[in-house]
């Protein structure tokens, strides 16, 4: 991933917001900071203002590894046609009521 | 106006005429990030001058009320009879009626006067409401309750920056210094208790802001040293002005010009 420089030459930081209600940490943005403890407080101050989280995570996006755009066909086309992979491909038994 | 008035008032102006100055970083700050950090406190701030306001406006109208002439309050008002709200204490009083600190009414400077201005006042203010959570008025020791998490943040945030600016590069540091020679000289007003300070803590309801200096100065100490920097100086000095009597800096003057502009040309005027 490029490295994206603030004017003060800070790196680039992910943010990850767990809600009052998840269970999980979403993605909520990115911003710059100088290191970890400024990245949390930034976090802090830009992305949960308005009460949106208890709990931040912080990750420098230089450590984030992504799919490449040119990769796409061979990493996504073949699920296309396993139909058999989700669960409503498979008739249930008659006395089966829920699973 | 009795001293427990005069009290509230003072804690209010402080941290009204401290948030109006971080507000003015607000579009100007370092980077964006920063820009919302500083205007977040200045938010906390006003926020906490309201709470103070009000307390101070219901605390008038009854003292008001209760005199059988009750004309003496009404100056700030133009002698009009009506109830006194927050908005009427924030902007239609003069320089020489505000109690804030004259620490806190000094010009932004560069980031790292701001930030020192901050640092100082923080580490005070936390010091204040934590006493202040002893108070026998239960509307006070509720506002110190409410504002001592936000000030926690603030005194943690501003102690960061000393750290991050004294020891960083010649620039920064030197930069530091310089803010030290400014601002030294406005914080032992800080610590000088007024005459409504000295009556609110022998009533119990305030804070003599004397017993917070030697913990104050441990504290800050501690962070100046770590960020490189020297030591506040520990022999006590007299204070310069006494802002918290109305002997304000020329400064106070511009800040109320903009703060009260809206007010003193459109009188009532609400949005």
């Amino acid at each position: 991933m490029e490295k994206n420089s603030a004017p003060a030459g800070w790196p680039l930081w992910e943010v990850f917001i767990r809600t009052r209600q998840g269970l999980d940490h979403k993605h909520a943005g990115s911003l710059h900071a100088a290191d970890a403890k400024m990245a949390l407080e930034n976090a802090r101050d830009v992305y949960t203002r308005r009460n949106e989280g208890i709990s931040i995570w912080v990750v420098e996006s230089r450590h984030i590894h992504a799919s490449s755009p040119e990769e796409a066909g061979e990493f996504f086309d073949p699920a296309n046609d396993k139909i058999y992979r989700y669960p409503g491909f498979y008739q249930l038994p008659e006395e089966l009521k829920n699973i | 106006m009795t001293p427990l008035i005069s009290y509230i008032i003072h804690l209010a102006d402080n941290a009204l005429i401290l948030g109006h100055r971080n507000s003015e970083w607000t579009g100007h700050g370092p980077i964006l990030e920063q820009d919302i950090a500083l205007s977040n406190i200045a938010l906390d701030l006003i926020g906490q001058s309201r709470n103070l306001y009000q307390l101070a406006a219901s605390r008038i109208n009854v003292f008001s009320s209760r005199k059988e002439s009750g004309a003496q309050e009404q100056h700030m008002l133009s002698g009009e009879k009506k109830l006194f709200t927050e908005d009427d204490i924030a902007y239609l009083r003069d320089s020489p009626e505000f109690k804030n600190a004259v620490l806190l009414e000094q010009t932004n400077g560069d980031w790292a006067k701001t930030i020192l201005r901050q640092f100082y006042f923080s580490h005070f203010q936390l010091l204040q409401y934590g006493g202040l959570l002893n108070s026998r008025e239960p509307m006070l020791a509720a506002i110190g309750e409410k504002s001592i998490k936000e000030t926690r943040y603030h005194a943690k945030w501003s102690s960061e920056w000393i750290c991050r600016l004294g020891d960083a590069t010649t620039e920064s540091h030197e930069r530091m210094l310089n803010a030290l020679n400014d601002l030294n000289p406005w914080v032992p007003e800080l610590f000088a208790a007024a005459d409504y300070e000295k009556s609110v803590t022998a009533s119990g309801e305030g804070v003599d802001p004397a017993t917070l200096y030697k913990p104050w100065l441990e504290e800050v100490n501690k962070i100046l040293e770590t960020a490189t920097l020297l030591p506040y100086p520990a022999e006590k000095k007299a204070p310069v002005l006494s802002g918290k009597n109305g002997f304000h800096s020329e400064h106070l003057g511009y800040i109320l010009t903009e703060l009260q502009f809206l007010q003193r040309a459109y009188p009532g005027c609400e949005w």
